[in-house]
């Protein structure tokens, strides 16, 4: 446990000494959903019906993007050796850096996106849903993510391929989240949706650190 | 150092590697105080066997285990310590920083941080960035992260790279101290080296085709 605390502690203070990595991932998030109203043109209706669907598209290719810096310095400068050499198992101090990833990557996504969900002109209560299905989904996406990072790090060129294994294991949470926030529009009860997205954190958080910390293993030979 | 007499037993290891055969039927038994030094040329698959050692690679044949046991277990990764061509270090952070991920990583033994520093000549270098050291510091600072936590078996892949004179003296001394206290050491190395403690083990890679 003691471990587990150290490499959190260690991968934010590492992201607070360069922030370009926290930054960079937020402004593509925010970029990408000003270019919306800007191509589809002054049609509040229609913005307002997309809007779900538009931040969560969005929430994702951001939080791909963010993913590769998640072992890459690691895998670089040997660090990721010291850790797979650790007596402390390798899935727990895996979890950790994910956790310490999704505090610096996808936690400024979920504050920040009240802000653009009222630019897309959607209400109180249905971003307080929104807020709910962010705060459920990304930290799954940082989750599962980090399977397909652990895969590709030993790769020179590993980025196309990352998106191509990540991006079809990330439409149940878009699906369930981007659902639930077009239901809360429309005033009906979200709850189904919200749960599945619980119960995908819960199922992500107890599984995805084994196969991760696996596939790290086998980069290293 | 331990309760149980630390004991490193390969068994007609072989590699290959990419169709080529690096070395076969090499076996070695490595017991406390003891120091197993590997010598070849480049390409020998120096490197590589120390990677099977730690387990990063399995053998392509034989096996290798820690007091008969085998070594993808956690009782021999507390034991042992790797220091490689990578320092495993953070650039962006401290010395200090550093030395405390390792000790939360494996088991210190007591001993304090600052002495470890003073020991390799890094006294004074706490909240230096490691980007600011040279390669030697950074290779002294390997050899402070050995110090402060209790690994019995060392493996060292080139230790006296980018060393200068005292550095490297510095390394055989505290290699010496290390087998005087029942520690065990495998390394790779160009450089003769002279150890006051220790038997000394030599395998030629070349040799074990």
């Amino acid at each position: 446990m003691y471990a587990f605390f150290a490499i959190v502690r260690r991968d934010l203070r590492l992201a607070l000494r360069k922030r370009a990595e926290i930054i960079n991932p937020l402004l593509f998030f925010v970029l990408v959903i000003t270019l919306f109203p800007l191509g589809v043109g002054a049609k509040p209706m229609l913005l307002q019906a997309i809007a779900p669907g538009i931040i969560w598209v969005s929430a994702l290719l951001a939080a791909m993007l963010s993913l590769d810096s998640l072992f890459r310095s690691d895998f670089d400068d040997g660090a990721l050796e010291q850790l797979v050499l650790s007596p402390q198992p390798l899935s727990v101090l895996v979890l950790g850096k994910i956790l310490a990833h999704w505090l610096v990557t996808g936690l400024p996504l979920v504050i920040i996106a009240p802000l653009l969900a009222i630019l897309l002109g959607l209400s109180a209560k249905t971003i307080s849903i929104l807020l709910i299905t962010l705060l459920l989904g990304t930290p799954v996406l940082s989750l599962i993510g980090a399977i397909g990072v652990a895969l590709t790090v030993g790769l020179r060129r590993g980025g196309m391929i990352l998106s191509l294994l990540v991006l079809p294991l990330y439409v149940p949470v878009l699906i369930f989240a981007a659902n639930a926030v077009e239901m809360a529009q429309l005033g009906l009860p979200v709850m189904a949706q919200i749960n599945m997205l619980a119960a995908m954190l819960v199922l992500a958080c107890v599984l995805a650190p084994w196969p991760t910390a696996a596939a790290l293993k086998m980069s290293m030979s | 150092m331990n309760s149980i007499t630390p004991l490193l037993q390969g068994l007609d290891l072989a590699c290959i590697r990419d169709d080529r055969s690096l070395f076969s039927e090499l076996s070695f038994v490595l017991g406390a105080g003891e120091v197993l030094l590997l010598e070849g040329e480049n390409g020998s698959g120096k490197t590589s066997l120390l990677r099977i050692l730690c387990g990063f690679r399995e053998p392509d044949a034989g096996q290798v285990s820690w007091c008969g046991g085998a070594i993808s277990t956690s009782a021999y990764r507390a034991n042992m310590a790797f220091v490689g061509h990578l320092d495993g270090v953070k650039k962006e952070l401290t010395v200090l920083e550093n030395l405390r991920v390792a000790l939360a990583l494996g088991q210190g033994n007591g001993g304090s941080l600052d002495a470890a520093l003073a020991r390799v000549n890094l006294a004074g270098y706490q909240d230096v960035l490691i980007s600011a050291l040279s390669a030697g510091q950074k290779r002294r600072l390997s050899l402070a992260r050995l110090l402060v936590t209790a690994k019995c078996l060392w493996i060292l892949d080139e230790p006296f790279t980018s060393l200068d004179k005292q550095g490297i003296q510095l390394t055989e001394q505290l290699m010496s101290e290390h087998c005087a206290q029942g520690g065990m050491i495998v390394l790779t190395s160009h450089h003769p080296i002279q150890l006051t403690h220790g038997a000394v083990q030599r395998i030629s890679l070349s040799s074990c085709l």
